[in-house]
Order: structure tokens, then sequence, then C-alpha cells
């Protein structure tokens, strides 16, 4: 059971704080949409990877797979490769720049301070421009947010990788506005 | 030096903010709604929550800049100098030191926040949404606070500019302004 009385239990993960608090859920579920499918020059599959990558240094069961099956579906590959990020992409092919931006993401989900000069020149060596770099690290913030969130008021996860098949595909081909969001806040 | 050409006149987290403004919106959003919107945490106890959780983070601009927004809503700088080395002994309700209390281990990770501290923290009067804010707070400023320190961004020396960008926080929120940060040119 949550920390807090959710007004739907059955809700798993972020979805049961979503229904709990409407006012914060519209700019949560925008900042998730702007980052892993709004205009970047990385895939929303390399993000999605980033963002499970990240989920599971924290050990965050609800963000890791889901946003694992989200990447799996945008990806095109079979759920059975969700635990191939904990072997640190064994099989997934990971391009050598990507890589190099899961170092940094890597460094970022410990401490903002542990991102180097030398980590950041060895993902321009691969070819990662500013756009990206920004990006790696604005998207692996937020997910030592979303992780927080999640795990620290004691929302449950489902615990078998078939059960995020369904929600992969939708966050990655639906998105993940739910909500209406109030359009004159946002900025032309 | 930041890991990204970032305008010099727009240190830590003002340059980020203009150079993805796409992005920023959203965080923008939910600072302004989680900081500022109506709740029965006051704006400076909010503050605080932002404050011990980017001082534990070691973010120097972070933790200088809310630290000035609170002193300022408090009208004393005596809460946030005790509340950094003490909570229990700082002024502030056994209700806020409760919250505070679970701030802090959210900074280190969600994961971490105890039932028995959520429980003490309902003894003390907190609700539950007054919980869930503070957990989302105290995330947010992990997002923050790596977002600044993985991007290398530039902290000011001089505590003049955090008064004055703590001022701009008290007198406008987290909204964007129509002329972004112009009248910090001027200082410079």
């Amino acid at each position: 059971m949550a920390h807090i009385a959710l007004p739907d239990e059955s809700l798993p993960g972020i979805v049961g704080l979503f229904n709990f608090r409407p006012e914060t859920a519209g700019p949560l579920q925008l900042l998730a949409e702007t980052l892993l499918r709004g205009e970047s020059p990385l895939t929303s599959g390399e993000r999605e990877l980033i963002a499970a990558h990240v989920s599971y240094l924290n050990n965050c069961h609800f963000c890791h797979t889901s946003h694992a099956s989200a990447a799996m579906a945008h990806l095109g590959c079979d759920l059975s490769l969700i635990d191939d990020i904990k072997q640190g992409f064994q099989v997934i092919e990971v391009s050598p720049k990507l890589r190099a931006l899961l170092n940094i993401a890597a460094k970022v989900q410990k401490s903002g301070k542990e991102v180097t000069d030398a980590d950041v020149a060895a993902a321009r060596a691969e070819g990662a421009a500013d756009k990206e770099i920004h990006d790696t690290v604005l998207i692996a913030a937020a997910f030592c947010m979303f992780n927080r969130y999640v795990d620290g008021l004691g929302t449950w996860a489902p615990q078998d990788n078939e059960a995020y098949r369904e929600m992969g595909q939708r966050m990655a081909f639906t998105g993940y506005v739910r909500y209406p969001i109030k359009q004159d806040a946002i900025e032309a | 030096m930041p890991h990204i050409p970032l305008p010099e006149h727009l240190p830590g987290i003002t340059g980020l903010l203009e150079y993805s403004r796409v992005t920023a919106e959203p965080i923008r959003q939910l600072t302004q709604f989680i900081l500022r919107g109506e709740n029965s945490l006051t704006p400076a106890e909010r503050e605080l929550i932002a404050t011990i959780v980017s001082h534990n983070n070691e973010c120097r601009f972070c933790t200088a800049a809310h630290t000035a927004a609170a002193d300022l809503l408090l009208g004393e700088t005596e809460t946030c100098e005790i509340m950094k080395q003490d909570i229990d002994a700082a002024p502030v309700s056994s209700k806020m030191k409760a919250l505070l209390k679970i701030a802090k281990q959210v900074q280190v990770s969600g994961k971490a926040v105890t039932a028995e501290s959520i429980a003490n923290a309902e003894a003390e009067g907190a609700t539950d949404v007054e919980i869930h804010d503070t957990v989302l707070i105290a995330g947010l400023f992990c997002l923050y606070n790596r977002y600044v320190d993985g991007m290398a961004t530039v902290a000011p020396a001089d505590p003049q500019f955090y008064t004055g960008l703590g001022q701009r926080l008290v007198d406008h929120g987290y909204n964007r302004l129509t002329n972004g940060y112009d009248h910090l040119k001027k200082q410079n």
C-alpha cells in the first residue's frame, strides 16, 4: 500500500499519483512527453533507454520496467530484452555515441557533480553534439525525480515484465499526456 | 566552464531554462504550482524543503538561490542556517520538522523514505497532500540540482547575485517573464 491514501489503489506506480493530484499530473506528463517524444537529435528509443537505465540504477522497478517496455516498443525488440538493461546492454544494439551518453546519464544518477569534462569529451568524440549532451543530462535528472516520486510515496508495481507490455506500447505510440493541459500556460 | 556553451550573463539554472525553452516550460509550470500554488504549506515552508534538498545535494547555486528566497519570505536568515545543521533545532513547527526529514530521505533515494518517518509526519498533523507535495518538491530539486551541476553551470561567488534572484522568485515566482533575464545583462 502507498504511504498516502490514493483514490484508486489499483493504479500502479506514477499512474496512481497522477490520479491523486491532477494539478501536478499535467506538468509531469507534459515533461515526460517533451523529454521522451518531443523534438531531439536522439530517437525516442534512445531516450527511453536512457530513462530505463537511470531508473534501473535508482532501483525503481516501475519506471525501469515501463520505460524499458516503451524502448522495446520503439526499437521493435522483444520484452525479454528488458533484463539486458540490467546487464549493461550486452544484446541490445547500442551505438558508441549512445554508450557514451548512457555513461553520462549514470554519472548524473549519482550526482550532477560526477559528470566530468572527460565524460563529455568522450561523448563528443563519438559524435554527440550540445543538444544530445543537454537532453541526456536532463532526462537522467528528470528520472531522478520521477523515480523518487514513485518510490518515495511507496506506490506498488507489477513484478512481471509481461504486465508492462501494453503500457510500453501506449507510452511509446500514444504518449504521456492523458489529462487536459491548460493551453494558455504554454508559450507559443 | 559549462559542458555546453551558455550565455555568460545567465549562470546556474537560468541559462539552461533559456537554452531549452520547450523543456523548461513544464518544469516551470510544475515549480510554480508546487512552490507557489494554493497549499496548506506556506511558500516559505516549501522553499525550506527546496533548500534542504539542494544543500544535501551540495548544489551551490540552488542552495544559495532558495536560501535567499526562504530568508526573504521568512524575514530572517536563522531558520535556514540552523536547519542545514540540524532540522530538530530549527525554529519551525513539529510538522515541518517531520516533512523536512522526509525530504532529506527522498534526497538519498525514494526507497530511503521509511514508514516510520511518514507515520511521524502524520502524527504531527501532516495531511496526505502535504506529504505528497513534500516528496514531489524533494524529487523536483533532485532534478534541478543534477541539471545545474551535471551541465557544470557557473555559480556566481557574489552573495548579492542570489539576493537579487531570491527577490525575483519572491516577487514573480517561477514563470518565465516576457523579457527573460535581460535585466541580468546590466549587472555584468
